[in-house]
């Protein structure tokens, strides 16, 4: 099923499928769909052959970053006598994704399965799934699917009757878009401010409460019971062919186009297609101008770009961008790039945790400058200031925030350089009346 | 989490805050009702037995007493400080940072607008507008006089695809336009 709409024929609804369907929710309709069969199978085979299995699958880490699951679940040593810890990324907070909600949402079964198979496969007992505070619907969802799965004994001292102990536990964030990071997350868990921790050491060595810990997306995880039900063979031919990007990718689509929402394609699928026939195109009379196609941190293509994609890992970087979080933000010609880049560094300046410097003070001055010339009080010297304060936010601080707020100023300046231009010479924003720009001004 | 020093924009939205009632509507030490009694004890006590460490339940402790109390006192810092073998700077730090946590008491209806980029190219200001003139709050971060409303603009609520999503105390709305928002606040009156 779709949610919002109904599936698209071109669509792969794997992860999706339930997507809208009130039954899906509850144990007895999951379990009716299929639900806990893989963590059944799970608890039968060795730590090691699931690890093995997701790493032959080719599934890679679907938060942002891209890395291999089953490599970063093989960190995670055996038998090393200290506890390990899962933690489930789902605090989705990345501007234009909407796609783990989703998940939780109406299918919270398949990510406690997930969740489940996910810790007993890096050796841990406990498994703690992070949810931003904002998501009070997914939360109840999970907490309800949770509370379930104890009482029928699909979790705890002996998970499904394998002697296995598995405890998932649901913690609540409270409105910190830095806490999807995964050191501040660790952080956040252990009560404490979502400030990232300086790498290495690498969570998997020293992570939640200084011990052996993996952090994975609610996508990621999700995608874990299908790889077990149907073999990593099947999962890798969910593909148009690229070895190295492999399986279905949910994409967010939002911003000015016709049908927004979650689409389910296979690795590998042409955006402009994506574009035009799933998602409907424009709205009416309208032109794409613009795409952010990985959440608001990946840098943003033209729309000519954007039609010359191929939507897998490596494809969004021949574009010149990068898959990220799958957060496809679509904007229309109507929309000024100076107006909403000025929207995005505030986003940023408002969610920097403040400790490094770079990151502090080069988010805080890049907003106040982006919104000095979307005001029309701009100078021609302003746009290699911008650039040059972005060149020192990048690469120098603990995690990548700073980067973030970087890359569409850098990227905007060079794509819809006439935009920034149009601002400064006529000393207001073109896209708004006369009147408006003058009363912004003054 | 607190926004970045030397006046960014955010500065006249923290104006706005300075502005709510604060002082008279602090709990003072020696009125101070505990939080943690009863039914909400127990709660900790479960929440205590998910983690090896007392401190990894300070966001959910801090939760049951917004949840109880509608915001976060010192005094319940200081609770909860106590209950967590914390000091109550260190619970306080932790407090400051995450901006779902009220440092102090906001309306009865706490409205929440996205006007992050996705929503924004939507017209999610026109929705931020809209609660602002039907609310009767007078800015962004202010309480309306009657105390009912305070309306603010959230970063990105991860709901990009039901442009403007709104947050009413735990109520999550889709696909707010200005014109719907009259109904929605004349249902709340």
């Amino acid at each position: 099923m779709g949610f919002p709409h109904k599936s698209h024929p071109r669509e792969n609804t794997v992860l999706s499928k339930h997507f809208g369907d009130s039954d899906a929710l509850t144990l007895s309709g999951w379990r009716n769909r299929g639900g806990y069969r893989a963590l059944e199978q799970a608890l039968a085979l060795e730590p090691a052959a699931i690890v093995q299995m997701v790493r032959e699958s080719g599934l890679r880490g679907r938060g942002g970053a891209g890395f291999p699951t089953g490599t970063k679940w093989s960190f995670m040593k055996p038998g090393d006598g200290r506890p390990h810890y899962l933690c489930c990324n789902a605090d989705e907070s990345e501007p234009g994704t909407f796609k783990d909600r989703e998940i939780m949402r109406w299918t919270p079964h398949a990510l406690v399965e997930g969740c489940a198979i996910g810790a007993y496969a890096i050796g841990a007992e406990t498994a703690y799934v992070y949810i931003r505070g904002e998501f009070t619907e997914p939360l109840q969802r999970m907490t309800e699917a949770v509370r379930d799965a104890y009482a029928e004994g699909i979790l705890g001292k002996n998970a499904l009757g394998s002697g296995k102990r598995i405890d998932v536990h649901i913690h609540k964030g409270a409105g910190a878009y830095i806490c999807g990071e995964e050191t501040a997350l660790m952080n956040s868990l252990e009560g404490r401010r979502g400030n990232p921790r300086i790498k290495p050491p690498f969570p998997a060595v020293a992570g939640l409460f200084g011990q052996p810990t993996t952090i994975n997306n609610v996508e990621t995880l999700v995608a874990v019971p299908h790889i077990i039900n149907n073999g990593a063979e099947w999962y890798k031919a969910m593909s148009f062919g690229n070895p190295k990007s492999t399986g279905t990718k949910l994409y967010s689509v939002c911003g000015n186009v016709r049908r927004p929402g979650n689409y389910e394609v296979d690795m590998g699928f042409p955006f402009k297609e994506f574009l035009y026939d799933l998602c409907g195109g424009p709205l009416p009379g309208r032109r794409f101008k613009a795409i952010i196609p990985g959440g608001s941190s990946v840098p943003i293509q033209t729309i000519a770009e954007a039609e010359a994609t191929v939507m897998d890992y490596e494809g969004f970087v021949a574009g010149g961008t990068m898959l990220g979080s799958g957060g496809v933000i679509c904007i229309d010609d109507a929309q000024c790039m100076v107006k909403q880049i000025a929207r995005l560094a505030r986003f940023y300046a408002h969610e920097s945790c403040a400790q490094c410097t770079q990151c502090r003070e080069g988010t805080a001055w890049t907003t106040k400058i982006m919104e000095r010339i979307e005001a029309g009080q701009g100078t021609a010297a302003d746009l290699d200031t911008l650039l040059e304060i972005a060149d020192n936010m990048t690469a120098k601080t603990i995690c990548v925030l700073s980067d973030s707020c970087a890359v569409p100023v850098v990227s905007g300046i060079n794509k819809f350089r006439d935009e920034f231009e149009a601002h400064i010479t006529q000393r207001r924003c073109p896209f708004r009346p006369a009147s408006t720009a003058a009363a912004v001004a003054a | 989490m607190s926004a970045a020093p030397g006046g960014s924009s955010a500065g006249p939205r923290l104006a706005a805050l300075e502005r709510a009632p604060r002082a008279d509507a602090r709990e003072r030490d020696a009125d101070y009702q505990a939080v943690f009694v009863g039914a909400r004890r127990a709660e900790l006590d479960e929440l205590l037995t998910r983690y090896p460490t007392k401190m990894a339940a300070l966001l959910p402790a801090l939760w049951i007493v917004q949840d109880e109390r509608g915001w976060v006192s010192e005094p319940a810092m200081a609770e909860v400080a106590a209950m967590l073998g914390l000091t109550p700077a260190y619970v306080k730090g932790v407090v400051t940072f995450y901006t779902m946590y009220h440092q102090h008491p906001v309306g009865k209806y706490f409205v929440q607008v996205c006007t992050t980029s996705p929503c924004n190219v939507c017209g999610a200001e026109d929705v931020a507008r809209a609660f602002l003139q039907h609310t009767g709050a007078p800015d962004l971060g202010a309480t309306s006089p009657d105390g009912r409303f305070t309306v603010i603009e959230v970063e990105c609520l991860g709901a990009c695809g039901f442009a403007t999503p709104v947050m009413i105390n735990d109520e999550f709305l889709e696909s707010v336009s200005a014109d719907r928002v009259p109904s929605i606040v004349g249902a709340l009156k």
